[in-house]
């Protein structure tokens, strides 16, 4: 009796794994295998169908006619560039709040706090003025300077969580051994907090590769386009006839990504398991 | 110790450029949302003094109210999920998941790192129904459900209930990693002591499990209430806020009024708006904390 009990378990917690594998990965095995499909494919054979070959030509149009290239190195090269200073940043601010001595540090911490309540949309139309009148809409660094300032909240956030847990004696001994604040920060602070850095990396840099609402707003060039407005762009452009060359776009889209997250993702995993994330 | 850590040009070193841009790009606009709110018109055009008649406007507006209406429901429905089934999934991995543990949590966090505009294009698809059947209904027809073939997203009585679907399944992964998480630093002593006392499943979670959990689950409900409240990208990808006003959030109409008709004091309202529904909202979910 109990080993049939047992059993049914097993059998059970397998079958609920699978469907959810299935449920997780199915849909975006079925947009890589409808990438490669020919036009023809989409209108004589259901949609689970497998592809027949490996028709290329989707990728080729979608990088040329649609642009693909140019999204691309757009979103890379503002994504990273706020990912820099926005990492900076939270570093430096979060170890003045924390570790160091001065009479605001708390309010200030706090006053860094309210940006995490901030909708984007709330702050939307007065940038857009302020930009305005800086010349700076249709230009990288109307977003990249909108996607540090609302990367910084959250990330010093985790930073100082991380920070509060760190013995101050470390920091004594290596004051002690005569450091000066520069290199205590660059050569003891920063190798101690490999992993919240990382996890703040990683979750900023999902935000700012999504960002939709700021890019459609200030951007209109399609030089200067991202990936996610691009996406939108191309939709438009290439209606909803050509299917394959659709799915190979937000394909080419999402691979890089998923690349992206298996190189890190025991960083990632770990880094939220272990608590940055709970603050 | 006291001279290195109190150097004050490191301080201000440290802190002052990150101040500045955050206060120029975040904090102003907002307190300056507010002030266009008490306008009319658009600024340098008709730009006139309204006072709070935006305000008094903003409850007669029956656009708004739907956008309300619908921004709550997906609140509800999307908060419900992502937590919930997160909660879900950690108590299964922790619990009954023997095998292949780790390529199994990697696998369920796999679109939490998608572009929301790919998965909306994705979804697209999976949802369409002319001029093919997506992926949806070609398998429901296949397997003898025909009746159930509907346009998911081109319907209002379906649409909503099929966004909230897709950012479920997104983001669900993201919980699911946070729980699993705050669960090992669960004793496993505690846990094996309920067991042989006789604790069942359900008790245990009631009685042991919940109340541990609870401050990480009031982060996750602030974490998710704060995301859709938001509600945007994945309602434009997939549905452009239709079919009608079906899936039309409040940050939508929002873009409509500033951008589109040009009404930027109607639009701050509506701005503000979003921002107290957040801070508020955020408030009554910490709520529960202070409790115990």
């Amino acid at each position: 009796m109990k080993r049939d009990k047992i059993k049914l378990k097993s059998i059970l917690i397998n079958l609920f794994t699978t469907v959810l594998v299935i449920v997780e990965v199915y849909p975006i095995f079925w947009m890589v295998t409808a990438s490669l499909k020919q036009p023809a494919e989409f209108v004589n054979k259901p949609a689970y169908a497998l592809n027949d070959g490996f028709y290329i030509k989707n990728y080729i149009d979608a990088w040329t006619r649609g642009n693909m290239a140019t999204f691309f190195k757009n979103s890379l090269i503002n994504t990273l560039a706020a990912l820099i200073f926005i990492v900076f940043f939270s570093v430096t601010v979060g170890f003045a709040v924390t570790k160091m001595d001065w009479k605001y540090k708390d309010k200030v911490a706090k006053y860094f706090g309210i940006g995490i309540m901030v909708p984007i949309a709330t702050a939307l139309i007065p940038l857009f003025q302020i930009y305005n009148k800086l010349n700076l809409i249709n230009t990288r660094t109307s977003l990249i300077l909108a996607y540090i300032a609302f990367g910084l909240s959250l990330s010093i956030y985790l930073i100082t969580g991380f920070l509060r847990s760190l013995p101050d004696e470390i920091l004594e001994a290596a004051v002690v051994d005569g450091c000066g604040i520069y290199k205590l920060m660059w050569n003891v602070v920063v190798p101690l907090m490999k992993n919240a850095i990382v996890t703040v990396l990683v979750l900023q840099f999902f935000f700012k590769w999504n960002d939709l609402l700021f890019s459609m707003t200030f951007i209109n060039d399609t030089k200067l386009k991202t990936i996610q407005t691009g996406l939108l762009y191309f939709q438009d452009e290439f209606g909803s006839k050509n299917w394959g060359a659709i799915f190979a776009s937000v394909s080419m889209s999402v691979i890089p990504m998923l690349i992206l997250y298996m190189i890190l993702n025991k960083a990632v995993i770990e880094g939220m398991t272990a608590g940055a994330v709970k603050g | 110790m006291k001279r290195v850590l109190g150097n004050k040009k490191a301080i201000a070193l440290f802190v002052i450029p990150a101040l500045i841009l955050y206060t120029v790009i975040v904090i102003l606009p907002v307190i300056w949302s507010v002030y266009y709110s008490l306008y009319e018109g658009s600024p340098g055009l008709k730009w006139e003094f309204a006072g709070l008649d935006n305000y008094k406007r903003l409850f007669k507006d029956k656009n708004f109210i739907a956008a309300l209406v619908v921004n709550l429901k997906y609140i509800a429905i999307v908060m419900a999920g992502q937590v919930g089934l997160g909660l879900g999934l950690a108590l299964f991995f922790r619990f009954w998941l023997k095998n292949f543990k780790n390529i199994i949590r990697t696998l369920v966090f796999f679109p939490v790192v998608l572009p929301t505009v790919a998965v909306g294009q994705l979804f697209v698809k999976i949802y369409e129904i002319q001029p093919n059947y997506g992926l949806l209904n070609s398998i429901l027809s296949n397997i003898g459900l025909q009746k159930l073939v509907q346009p998911w997203i081109g319907q209002a009585s379906t649409a909503l209930g099929a966004l909230s679907a897709m950012d479920i399944w997104v983001a669900m992964g993201f919980y699911s990693v946070i729980f699993y998480g705050a669960l090992l630093d669960i004793p496993g002593e505690i846990i094996e002591a309920a067991k042989i006392d006789g604790c069942n499943a359900v008790n245990l979670f009631k009685s042991i499990l919940a109340p541990l959990l609870r401050p990480i689950i009031i982060t996750c409900l602030v974490f998710s209430f704060t995301g859709t409240v938001k509600m945007f990208e994945s309602a434009l990808a997939l549905t452009k806020g239709g079919p009608g006003n079906a899936t039309k959030s409040l940050s939508m109409y929002m873009y409509n009024v500033s951008f589109s008709y040009g009404k930027v004091g109607y639009g701050s309202v509506i701005a503000v708006f979003i921002f107290l529904l957040c801070i508020a909202g955020s408030g009554i979910i910490n709520r529960f904390d202070k409790k115990n």
